[in-house]
């Protein structure tokens, strides 16, 4: 089970990171995508910090809740819509559950069932499915975020913008999956995750 | 209201989105058309926010809805999953698309025919 507080501090944490790394994640979406990648999880970031911050949560359904409804209205990019579907889908998850791993995993159901991306198109579900994976074996580490994420740089994107690229996109990392991924690093570093 | 149903084109652009508008306009007088693009501060993407607005404020019961990239996709579906109206979605070439639409609802073809056809103009997933 997970503590409220704890993942307060990782949606404040992961806030921090995407603000920091903006113009990385702006590149790294300029290589492939729009470019606005980076400046889209900002602007969500500040929007979620300002709602977060009026509200005194006691429970964590209501807490994903608001995270994903502010990412959807704030984000812009297709970030917005996959980013929320998966908060929002931890949100209904979080009334059955506080086990983190089956509250990831249905974040990543939400993502896929919004963005219909499977294993191997170059998208951020690249990066979900073996955190996921290896959150249900106690076993996640930035040992596993950082090979993820590295793995989709040899991946041919079939979904999304980058996909109007086809082979083009082979050599460059995901913008989906580096933001991702710093959404996992934060989590471990929020000490969300037990053992 | 002079059709049963109406149409909403999204782009990620708002002056797209408008000058499609313009471009259906001319041939469906009677055809409800709104047009949404760009962010909220008009900026290239989509809203989430004001697609779902525009879908709920059609007099008519059915709504075609065309759009240009894929996250105008997702956030439509987003919108249709709290949307009381009957929503069909069509990943169809954007502009020839709602142009056939546009013209074939104006001269009252049925609307299965009006489906038929536009099947003919997929090119999205």
């Amino acid at each position: 089970m997970v503590e409220i507080e704890s993942l307060k501090k990782w949606i404040e944490l992961y806030g921090e990171k995407v603000t920091e790394n903006k113009e990385h994640l702006n590149q790294l979406d300029s290589d492939i995508g729009d470019g606005d990648h980076g400046s889209n999880l900002t602007r969500g970031a500040a929007a979620v910090k300002e709602k977060v911050s009026e509200s005194d949560y006691d429970n964590l359904s209501d807490f994903f809740k608001d995270v994903g409804m502010t990412l959807v209205s704030k984000v812009g990019g297709a970030s917005g819509p996959l980013y929320g579907s998966a908060f929002i889908s931890m949100a209904k998850q979080a009334k059955e559950s506080d086990d983190l791993a089956a509250l990831l995993e249905a974040g990543l159901d939400g993502i896929q069932k919004r963005g219909k991306a499977e294993a191997g198109e170059k998208t951020m579900v690249d990066e979900w499915i073996p955190v996921v994976a290896a959150l249900k074996e106690n076993k996640l580490t930035d040992e596993v975020i950082e090979d993820s994420l590295q793995k989709t740089k040899d991946m041919k994107a079939t979904k999304g913008r980058a996909s109007y690229l086809g082979d083009r996109s082979i050599g460059h990392i995901d913008p989906g999956a580096q933001s991702s991924a710093y959404l996992f690093k934060s989590l471990l570093e929020a000490g969300a995750v037990n053992g | 209201m002079g059709k049963k149903v109406g149409m909403l084109v999204v782009s990620h652009v708002n002056d797209i989105a408008n000058g499609l508008s313009t471009l259906l306009d001319q041939v469906a007088q009677d055809v409800t058309i709104k047009a949404i693009g760009g962010t909220e501060d008009g900026e290239v993407g989509t809203d989430y926010a004001r697609i779902q607005e525009a879908m709920d404020s059609f007099e008519e019961d059915k709504v075609w809805a065309f759009y240009d990239l894929g996250s105008a996709k997702m956030n439509l579906e987003m919108a249709m999953e709290s949307s009381d109206k009957e929503v069909r979605l069509f990943d169809t070439a954007f502009i020839e698309s709602a142009y056939t639409a546009a013209s074939l609802i104006q001269a009252d073809v049925g609307e299965e025919a009006i489906i038929t056809q536009l099947d003919e103009l997929k090119i999205k997933e």
